[in-house]
């Protein structure tokens, strides 16, 4: 690690208001923990009413964002640190708004020749306006089964559900519009559950080994992601070479056409046939004891505290030189 | 063509994973189960201001003299240190027991004709939680049944669980524990040729349900406890909290040999001391007092100076009917709000006490399906399944009142109100879904999901049936 890096003043943020408050803060310690074994003078702030103050008063070099859900990756506290002018890690508002629409990120994806699993997502007010089971029986004749269903925006799977028989559907349905006002319907694409991290320190984004997730009771949902034990994760995924090749590039096109920066997590499915099928991204990756990117970094041979500095750094550099590339510590 | 390179190190090639946890073929059994919840996880935001919390069943410890009680403390170990950071009785402080009589006193223990109530049957816990978990170590095997009402306080639950004991829950309606319902359920073990190692019951402004035992029926389930040889473990953490009227006679005050009372200043004076008491039959006090020096030794000292230090010299009798005028009234704030903004379908008990209203949601909605959505509007409120053994209790939810404001009750209570129309909204667009004229419906049904897919017709009918006198609108 550089000396430039031991001298940053980091926030981290986390805590938050949305679903993933829980998650956002178990993320929090783990990334301060880490910046501090790398030598950072690092203090934890929630994203509430005392937050521009306390950074008014006390500003730092640069803030790593560890929200997850609303407000920490829809670009709202993004837009709200670029008026304040204080330098963060990671991408844009824009670009963080964009991927943030699990639809819209899809359709990104799509143009961009990448396969994503079909799709539909609509409002409730489209369902009550036009007839619930008229709109579904279209979408299941359109996509047949099984579905997946998403809140169109969030993480952690929260409100996201497999859906195996149309008996199941109404109630997922509710299920899922209780976290968002719009639903994403997917196709089901069997196959190996992969997230391929991606870390940009500007020399250029990198993809790091993908994760293989294999979830015990085959549904990677939230008790599976957040307990120890009924997970298991291969590092680096068990793929062949060309496919673990092919998962990097997708990883790598999702960062680079929705503009994103610093790090991004892209979740796929390696179907049976080694297409690799883009779900979403996370331009706010999870940094708990379970999540993959700290994975990922682990199975690169790289430190965590060491790489989060460095993205901490390249943020407070491009802030000071707009326009020009940091060098990489560590 | 973008460029793909890998950071770090080549690759390896591992073919074996890692699940993060390589103490998991070592787990006892009990622990299965003990997984992240997304319901745990929702409850994260409820700390922050924003959040209308009428949820936690949080005692409003600021209208405590909290000056008196600063100099109080401070003077226990300034003054007396030596006693008071040291070991202590693992049964508990013996000045602390006498004045835990005084209070049981209130309730009809150890007065009249109850001559057993003595301090040394007495043993001091940390809050009740450990006295109902000693006490339940020390009945209880795997596999042995216990009654409780449906629904039941979620930590005795989670304590029997712990126990791995199959609990029966017991009907309850607006006036608690329905003898009849009671009979039944011993009738029906007799039959198994099977008993319950004891009944777990909360007579007194129930939680979760609000609700109180009546005299009459006291007589009734302690009648019944004598026809089935059976034992009652009474929790009674709310007994001094009543608006309308004087405490009624505990049901340890009628019977000195049926009855386990387990008893607690966390409602009465400070959760944050963790401090209750267990007062049993003195062959049972015996192995409490064993199993709780095998579990945490003795009590803390200083928690149990200071709540009889307090009792010794604090107006406490008039500080809990302080307590009582504050939750009074905002008893009245919830309940006002709740006639005026409550949709159709809605209906509710009644408290005359202590700290929970329990809300009974229109057919075909869920309290747990709902939670994102209540959290997304910034209120809270726990949902009613966690409160019965079974999964069931869908269509309930639970409200604190005991910690808000008035003002912010009444706030809460509409954000509640808002988010029950809109889930409303929502069954009436996807619940008269017919499934079987959906697009696939044949391969589904062939593929044996037989359930109906509204939760509404999973709700327990047994549970629907609990509130016959609660108000309804």
């Amino acid at each position: 690690m550089s000396n430039a890096a031991e001298a940053l003043r980091a926030v981290v943020l986390a805590g938050g208001l949305a679903f993933e408050r829980d998650v956002s803060m178990r993320s929090g310690r783990r990334v301060s923990a880490a910046l501090r074994h790398a030598g950072l003078d690092v203090e934890v702030l929630d994203a509430d009413a005392r937050l521009l103050p306390a950074m008014a008063e006390h500003p730092c070099d640069a803030v790593f964002i560890a929200l997850h859900g609303a407000s920490g990756e829809d670009g709202a506290l993004r837009s709200v640190l670029e008026l304040a002018g204080i330098p963060y890690v990671g991408s844009s508002s824009t670009a963080s708004r964009l991927a943030w629409d699990k639809p819209g990120a899809k359709a990104r994806m799509a143009a961009a020749g990448i396969a994503t699993p079909d799709w539909v997502a609509l409002p409730h007010s489209t369902y009550r306006e036009l007839g619930a089971g008229a709109v579904l029986d279209l979408v299941l004749s359109r996509l047949g089964l099984p579905l997946m269903l998403k809140p169109a925006q969030g993480g952690s799977a929260l409100g996201a559900v497999k859906v195996v028989t149309v008996q199941e559907l109404p109630e997922a349905m509710i299920g899922a519009f209780a976290y968002a006002d719009t639903v994403l319907i997917e196709q089901f694409i069997s196959g190996a559950e992969i997230a391929v991290s991606v870390v940009d320190r500007l020399d250029g984004p990198s993809a790091l080994p993908a994760v293989e997730i294999v979830p015990q009771s085959g549904v990677f949902d939230y008790a599976a992601r957040y307990t120890p034990g009924m997970t298991e994760y291969f590092t680096p995924a068990r793929l062949e070479k060309a496919v673990a090749s092919r998962a990097a590039e997708v990883a790598l096109t999702v960062h680079q056409t929705l503009e994103l920066s610093g790090l991004s997590r892209t979740d796929a499915i390696v179907a049976q046939d080694g297409e690799v099928y883009f779900l979403e991204v996370n331009v706010s990756p999870g940094m708990t004891d379970t999540s993959m990117l700290p994975m990922s970094v682990s199975a690169a041979g790289l430190d965590l505290g060491a790489v989060l500095a460095d993205l901490l750094r390249a943020a407070a550099f491009r802030a000071d030189r707009p326009g020009l590339a940091a060098p990489v510590g560590g | 063509m973008h460029n793909v390179r890998a950071a770090g190190r080549p690759y390896t090639c591992r073919v074996s994973g890692t699940r993060l946890d390589p103490y998991s073929d070592r787990y006892a059994a009990r622990t299965h189960g003990m997984t992240a919840s997304e319901i745990r996880a929702l409850f994260a935001v409820v700390s922050r201001p924003e959040v209308v919390s009428l949820a936690g069943g949080m005692p409003a410890v600021t209208a405590l003299p909290l000056d008196a009680v600063g100099s109080m403390i401070g003077d226990l170990v300034s003054g007396h240190g030596a006693a008071t950071l040291q070991y202590g009785s693992g049964q508990g402080d013996p000045r602390l027991r006498e004045r835990i009589c005084d209070v049981m006193a209130l309730e009809g223990i150890g007065v009249g004709d109850d001559a057993a109530a003595s301090p040394d049957n007495v043993v001091v816990t940390v809050g009740s939680q450990q006295g109902l978990d000693l006490v339940t170590r020390v009945f209880c095997d795997p596999g042995d049944i216990v009654l409780a009402e449906a629904p039941s306080y979620v930590g005795a639950l989670g304590v029997f669980q712990a126990s791995q004991a199959e609990v029966r829950h017991v009907d309850m309606d607006a006036d608690g524990l329905i003898p009849e319902a009671l009979r039944q359920a011993l009738v029906t073990l007799r039959a198994e040729g099977r008993r319950a190692k004891f009944l777990y019951t909360v007579p007194n402004f129930h939680n979760p349900a609000g609700v109180t035992l009546p005299v009459e029926r006291r007589e009734q389930i302690l009648a019944l406890a004598e026809e089935f040889d059976l034992l009652i473990v009474e929790d009674n953490p709310y007994g001094l909290l009543g608006f309308d009227r004087e405490p009624l006679p505990a049901l340890r005050s009628r019977s000195a040999e049926r009855v386990i009372y387990l008893g607690s200043f966390s409602k009465t004076f400070s959760p944050g001391l963790r401090v209750g008491w267990v007062y049993a039959p003195v062959a049972v006090r015996e192995k409490l007092v064993l199993a709780s020096e095998a579990q945490i030794l003795c009590p803390p000292s200083l928690t149990q100076y200071a709540v009889a230090r307090y009792l010794d010299t604090q107006p406490w009798e008039q500080q809990i009917k302080v307590f009582c005028e504050l939750y009074r009234e905002r008893r009245d704030a919830t309940l006002d709000s709740l006639t005026a903004l409550m949709p159709d379908g809605v209906c509710w008990t009644k408290p005359d006490g202590g700290f929970y209203v329990w809300l009974q949601l229109p057919k075909g909605l869920d309290a747990k399906v709902m939670q994102p959505r209540a959290i997304a509007a910034r209120v809270a409120y726990v949902p009613g399944v966690g409160f019965y053994a079974d999964g069931s209790g869908q269509r309930f939810l639970r409200l604190s009142y005991c910690y808000p404001e008035p003002n912010r009750i009444r706030e809460g209570v509409r954000r509640l109100g808002g988010v029950i129309e809109s889930e409303l909204e929502l069954r009436e667009t996807f619940g008269g879904i017919d499934p079987a004229t959906l697009h696939g419906a044949d391969t589904g049904s062939r593929k044996g999901s037989g359930s109906p897919a509204i939760r509404s017709a999973a709700v327990n009918p047994r549970a629907a049936g609990n509130t016959p006198g609660a108000d309804a609108r």
